[in-house]
């Protein structure tokens, strides 16, 4: 009986084997590249704000310290949004007829909140908490990067578990002498692992174990 | 009620009746279809041979374990028994459910491609003063429950109450709370409250019916208020009773009347027959050596009952004692005669039952005993008793108590008042204060009174504060048809209930936690009710209804409080004194001192006993554990919440002794289907009392004594709410003004009606296969034997292990749980459920083995330890076992069993010893549950959380995960506190003190048995008490080497009564 499948059969069978796997593969990396893209993490995109506020202005200009708005930042979990009242200190004076922050005035005049879109955004299942950070000398820029050089504010990081364990891994690259927690234009010295280290000791960072374990961000 | 709304489906099996009858016909056969029950019931005797032919120390839970039925071991053994119908519904055959499956995975593969939608921040325009966003601040309040109020420290989130802890500086809290204090914050946020004030149903303002209130008290200056009434439950705010007051006197014809349905009159009128007035009697269990309870829950239920419940358990502490010590250990010793178990007789050294007719006669023999007149023989069966009881109460003369139950009539108080009186017990166990209530009066007369009064056109206007009577009232007054001569009703509640349909105006009820007020607590300390939140709804408290009727009509609760306050205390400064009363929740030293009282009774001169005739059943009324009188009926939380000795769910049920049930022929059947260990059938009777009858389940409950039949109150409610409506079956149908809270009828007043009902116990989900896995003894073998709870355990050595060894330098949180002190009073599982953002999953998931509490309370009899051959013995094991209770957690193994088998590492071990749970990893396997040994984990079935309903998303706790469907979850020691307290410590670099974290358990445990804190610090409460000998491990030969251990019961019993 003469054979059924020709001789390039076997090729092509092998061929659409391989093929197929690769594919798949190709598919996989790609729906990783997707979720690790900035277009699902929002890095590097700036949004669309009732008020298109400038960090740049305020901080990088005016020199206003972060913790004049974000008041709770070294106390608490979370660093604070600002209320109306805050905006109102300064600008019932300054600009006080720019339409520009008509939303703020009217916000305090009817007593309603300014919905800001939010910018810096974690999973709900993580419990991020902003005083732990500060107070162990992981400065602002760190995370949010140069914010008094953002007119709008965007996300400069991926914000991915891989992002955090990176530091919580090697703690010793982020910490900085708690006086230069606030500083946004801070870089990183050429012995920062040396410095590190040191600072690690003094601010009694916890072990890598501890500051890994899975409770630590989630609960 | 959180996933009530969604997940709990009404019961496919057997639907309940509008009139309370159960469903006939198809029920058996469809029952059949839809699951497996054990073909056999079970057989007594045979469980009585079984009991004989055992040697040593045994624990049983359930009556079909004592029996090793063969049929109820396989049953518990196998997730999917043979034979058993599978899990899904049929309706849907392999091929279409795989057709399905499949289009859905594809569209949900496509969903899943979306990015979520931005996210918005809103931030407040001004911010309080005092506010830091992210942190909870604490307010102190109080809760009003009765004759009581319990000072609380309720936890805030950016202005929404989440979680309630009790009020250390109050001295009905000490820090600890009950299941009611617990679950009243989901009481807060039921979306099922009442909302606006209507009229005949429909909505009305709040001004329309001020028109209302003003156009009757226009007419009322006329008449000096005659036809005008009030009914309102047990009154101890000062605020509320000045305004009923000052109406009275505005009107001095109307009346005020009472009527608290769940507690009794016996203690008010015990106290004017013995001392003929009114007085109020606070306990110094503390002080007393040996604590004799006739019919009292004094440790579960009544005033004041968290603080004594603290007090007793102080005196039962072992772990003062050094090891050379330990011989010289002193514990008090509880006696407790009582027709039905309670957490009090669970409690006890030695427990009697006696059913309640009994009760009085054994306190008059003990009267007579000690002298004080009366001749009658203690009842045949605690002759024994009797004789040791006195024995021992005349050696401790001036440290021995003795305290008679709620629901006993006042002869028996009387009687306790005097045996106290010559035991020199006054001012020294116990003191006396004038009432607690602002005007004491006896509830039922006081009904009957405006019973009549409407029965003959006397009532014009009739306001009802708080109360529901048409549901309360006993039968026979038929409150119903005497409110339709009632030309005006006016209904205060926070549901629109049964009462509310007969009434032209309800205002829907303010919630405790929205209101100012004030409230007296078991003592007469007054708390002020600090409100955690503005209204949610347009509500209105009692004080405001009343005030409408006045002549001054709008002043506001806040007002009316300081200016009862200020008159009261006219401090200098007033604000200084108000700030500082706010902060502290009490109104410093305004606790009643104590008074001098003269007994005016002689036990000599009370009429004869009536004598029970023989083959009467006697049937008792009593409060339910859980939803007590009814008013928690809608609460989801209560209603899962498993009973404290019978553990039911969802249900009420007649609780019979097994001997009863035996002769009576009732039984229950094990039915299971798909993994459910859960299901009882019971047998249904119909119970016809007072010419009025009920039909409902049966419940065989050892320690019950023999002859009485118990129904609970505060179920079969017709208009509770969405939870809790035509839930069990209503006790207040056949209780009667006679016979309020026992009643003695003949053998006919029960009939089989031959149908049998599902009902959720939680006690039959796991078998302990005979394992060592409680240790009790007695305070004699404790102190020639410390470590006696070692005896059965072998533990492997450290380096026996597979697993890879760790080490913890820093902290290794631990637990210790002294079973000595635990009473199964609950409070733990509400608190650790509203912690934690645990749901309620309703009874058919319940009857499966999903309830998904954290923590729960195992429940143990003892059989008995003078088991000989002699048949009679054998009685004593079943009717009367003694009852242990072991909270069960996670046991945070260090050589996790889960840990292992997980193929997503979404359970590890955490540097500091926590078993932690990562949910968003979690892919629901359920192998970790599997392999757990303890049975603690557990797993969200469907998707329990209710997520959509808005007002169940103010009540979340906001530090920790809402978990879905599909994912394992677990006790984690409160992990979000122990994350915290980290934070808070490092940032002031210091580590963490012992007794800075405070588990949500152990923050509400009034008898201080759960401790947790750091094992490596030796000086830490916990690693003090893990360095008892009473310390044991649970399963510890498993090597897990669990961080939660236990420390052995140890009970006194009487040497006495141990020989005979």
């Amino acid at each position: 009986m003469a054979q059924i499948f020709h001789r390039s059969t076997n090729f092509i069978s092998r061929f659409s084997v391989f093929s197929f796997l690769f594919l798949v593969g190709l598919a996989l990396v790609g729906v990783i590249a997707v979720a690790r893209s900035p277009y699902m993490t929002r890095q590097n995109i700036t949004r669309e704000q009732p008020v298109q506020f400038s960090h740049k202005h305020h901080v990088g200009d005016d020199g206003i310290d972060c913790r004049y708005c974000h008041t709770s930042v070294e106390t608490s979990a979370v660093a604070g949004i600002p209320p109306t009242k805050t905006c109102m200190n300064c600008h019932s004076v300054l600009f006080n007829t720019a339409s520009y922050l008509e939303p703020i005035r009217e916000s305090y005049r009817t007593d309603k909140s300014v919905e800001w879109v939010k910018v810096h955004r974690l999973a709900d299942f993580v419990y991020f908490n902003h005083s732990i950070h500060i107070n162990k000398g992981v400065g602002c820029s760190s995370c949010h990067g140069q914010v008094n050089q953002m007119p709008l504010v965007f996300q400069a990081n991926t914000l991915l578990m891989q992002w955090c364990l990176e530091c919580h891994r090697n703690p010793e690259q982020a910490l900085r002498p708690r006086d230069q927690v606030f500083n946004m234009d801070w870089k990183a010295p050429d012995n920062q692992v040396e410095i590190g280290k040191k600072l690690a000791e003094e601010y009694k960072i916890q072990t890598v174990e501890q500051l890994t374990s899975c409770s630590t961000c989630h609960r | 009620m959180d996933s009530m709304r969604e997940h709990e489906q009404h019961d496919p099996i057997i639907r309940r009746h509008e009139d309370d009858a159960y469903a006939t016909g198809a029920v058996q056969d469809e029952r059949m279809k839809a699951s497996n029950v054990l073909d056999h019931p079970l057989d007594l005797a045979a469980v009585r041979e079984k009991l004989q032919s055992k040697t040593g120390k045994q624990y049983w839970r359930t009556l079909e374990e004592l029996a090793e039925d063969p049929d109820f071991e396989e049953l518990l053994h196998r997730e999917f028994p043979r034979q058993a119908p599978s899990e899904w519904d049929e309706s849907v055959d392999r091929r279409d459910f795989l057709k399905l499956m499949a289009a859905s995975l594809a569209l949900a593969g496509l969903s899943g491609c979306g990015r979520t939608p931005e996210p918005h921040i809103v931030p407040y325009v001004k911010q309080p003063d005092g506010l830091i966003l992210g942190k909870p601040q604490f307010y102190a309040t109080v809760m009003p429950f009765g004759a009581d109020a319990i000072g609380l420290l309720v936890e805030s989130h950016e202005g929404r109450p989440t979680k309630i802890e009790g009020n250390p500086d109050h001295p009905s809290s000490l820090g600890a709370t009950n299941v009611f204090t617990q679950a009243s914050i989901l009481n807060l946020y039921d979306p099922d409250r009442a909302q606006t004030p209507s009229n005949v149903g429909e909505i009305r303002t709040w001004s329309a019916f001020l028109d209302f209130a003003q156009a009757i008290a226009a007419e009322m200056k006329g008449t000096d208020g005659e036809g005008f009434r009030i009914l309102t439950g047990i009154v101890t705010s000062p605020t509320l009773a000045a305004q009923i007051e000052s109406l009275l006197a505005l009107y001095p014809k109307a009346k005020w009347l009472q009527w608290e349905p769940a507690a009794g009159d016996g203690p008010r009128e015990g106290a004017k027959l013995a001392f003929g007035n009114y007085v109020n009697t606070v306990y110094r269990p503390e002080k007393a050596e040996v604590i004799l309870s006739l019919d009292s829950d004094f440790l579960g239920s009544g005033p004041g009952h968290i603080r004594y419940a603290r007090e007793f358990s102080r005196r039962r502490k072992l772990d003062q004692y050094t090891e050379t010590g330990r011989r010289g250990a002193e514990m008090n010793r509880l006696y407790v005669v009582e027709p039905t178990p309670s957490v009090t007789g669970a409690s006890a050294d030695h427990h009697l039952p006696l059913c309640s007719a009994e009760i009085e006669a054994f306190g008059r023999a003990l009267a007579g005993k000690l002298g004080l007149g009366g001749s009658v023989p203690a009842p045949p069966a605690a002759t024994e008793c009797a004789n040791a009881v006195v024995k021992d109460l005349q050696k401790h003369k001036g440290a021995s108590l003795v305290v008679a139950g709620e629901q006993q009539p006042a002869e028996v108080h009387a009687l306790v008042h005097a045996i106290n009186a010559a035991l020199g017990n006054v001012g020294r166990t116990l003191i006396y204060t004038e009432s607690v209530e602002a005007r004491p009066t006896n509830h039922l007369e006081s009904l009957r009174e405006l019973c009549a009064d409407m029965d003959a056109g006397k009532v014009e206007t009739l306001v009802m504060l708080g109360v529901n009577p048409v549901y309360t009232a006993p039968h026979d007054f038929d409150f119903t048809s005497k409110l339709k001569k009632v030309s005006n009703l006016v209904h205060v509640s926070s549901h629109y209930d049964e009462t509310s349909e007969y009434c032209q105006w309800h205002i829907a009820e303010s919630h405790y936690l929205e209101t100012w007020g004030d409230a007296r607590a078991f003592d007469g300390t007054l708390g002020i009710i600090q409100p955690l939140i503005a209204p949610l709804y347009h509500t209105h408290s009692a004080r405001e209804v009343l005030g409408a009727f006045s002549d001054k009509p709008g002043v506001s609760d806040f007002e009316a409080l300081r200016e009862n306050l200020k008159a009261a205390n006219p401090a200098a400064d007033f604000e200084k004194f108000w700030r500082k009363t706010l902060n502290d929740g009490v109104v410093a030293g305004s606790a009643f001192a104590p008074i001098n009282v003269t007994l005016k009774f002689n036990s000599a001169n009370l009429p004869a006993l009536k004598s029970a005739s023989s083959g009467e059943l006697e049937f008792l009324f009593r409060p339910d554990p859980c939803i007590y009188d009814g008013r928690f009926a809608n609460n989801g939380w209560l209603q899962e919440l498993p009973k404290p000795v019978t553990k039911l769910t969802w249900d009420n049920a007649a609780l019979v002794s097994p001997k009863t049930a035996e002769k009576l022929g009732l039984t229950h059947e094990v039915a299971w289907r798909g993994g459910e260990h859960g299901k009882i059938y019971s047998d249904v009777v119909d119970i016809t009392l007072s010419d009025s009858k009920v039909t409902a389940a049966t419940w065989r409950l050892p320690g019950q004594a023999e002859g009485v039949v118990v129904l609970p109150l505060g179920y079969g409610r017709k208009r509770a709410g969405y939870t809790g409506s035509n839930k069990g079956f209503n006790a207040y149908a056949v209780r009667s003004s006679n016979a309020l809270w026992a009643v003695t009828a003949p053998s006919s007043a029960i009939r089989k009606t031959g149908e049998d009902y599902p009902l959720a116990c939680t006690q039959y989900h796991f078998s302990i296969e005979g394992r060592q896995i409680l240790a009790t003894g007695t305070l004699e073998e404790y102190r020639k034997n410390p470590g006696f709870a070692h005896e059965h355990a072998e533990e492997p050595p450290k380096d026996l292990s597979l697993y890879k060894e760790y080490s913890y330098p820093g902290y290794a949180w631990g637990m210790a749980i002294d079973l000595n002190s635990c009473n199964g009073c609950n409070a733990c599982v509400i608190a650790c459920q509203s912690e934690n953002n645990i749901p309620v999953v309703g009874k058919e998931q319940v009857t499966r083995g999903r309830e998904m509490h954290w923590i729960r309370i195992d429940r143990y009899y003892q059989k008995a330890k003078s088991a000989t051959n002699d048949p009679s013995s054998y009685d004593a094991s079943l009717d009367n076992p003694p009852t242990f209770f072991q909270p069960v957690p996670c046991q945070q193994c260090e050589n996790a069993p889960c840990e292992e088998v997980c193929p997503v590492g979404a359970t590890v071990h955490s540097a500091e010893g926590l078993n932690d749970m990562t949910y968003n990893r979690c892919i629901g396997t359920r192998y970790c549950s599997n392999n757990c040994p303890y049975k603690v984990r557990r797993f969200n079935f469907l998707r329990f959380q209710d997520w959509e309903t808005p007002q169940l998303k103010l009540l979340r706790n906001p530090e920790v995960t809402v978990r879905s469907r599909g994912v394992m979850e677990k006790c984690t020691y409160c992990v979000q506190r122990i994350n915290n307290a980290r934070i808070e410590t490092e940032k002031q670099n210091r580590p963490i003190r012992d007794g800075e974290i405070v588990t949500a358990c152990e923050a509400a445990c009034p008898t201080e048995a759960i401790v947790f804190g750091n094992a490596n610090d030796p000086s830490s409460r916990v690693a003090r008490l893990k360095a008892q000998q009473r310390n044991y491990k649970l399963l510890g030969e498993l090597n897990t080497r669990p961080r939660t251990t236990y420390l052995a019961a140890v009970r006194n019993p009487n040497p006495e009564l141990e020989k005979a």
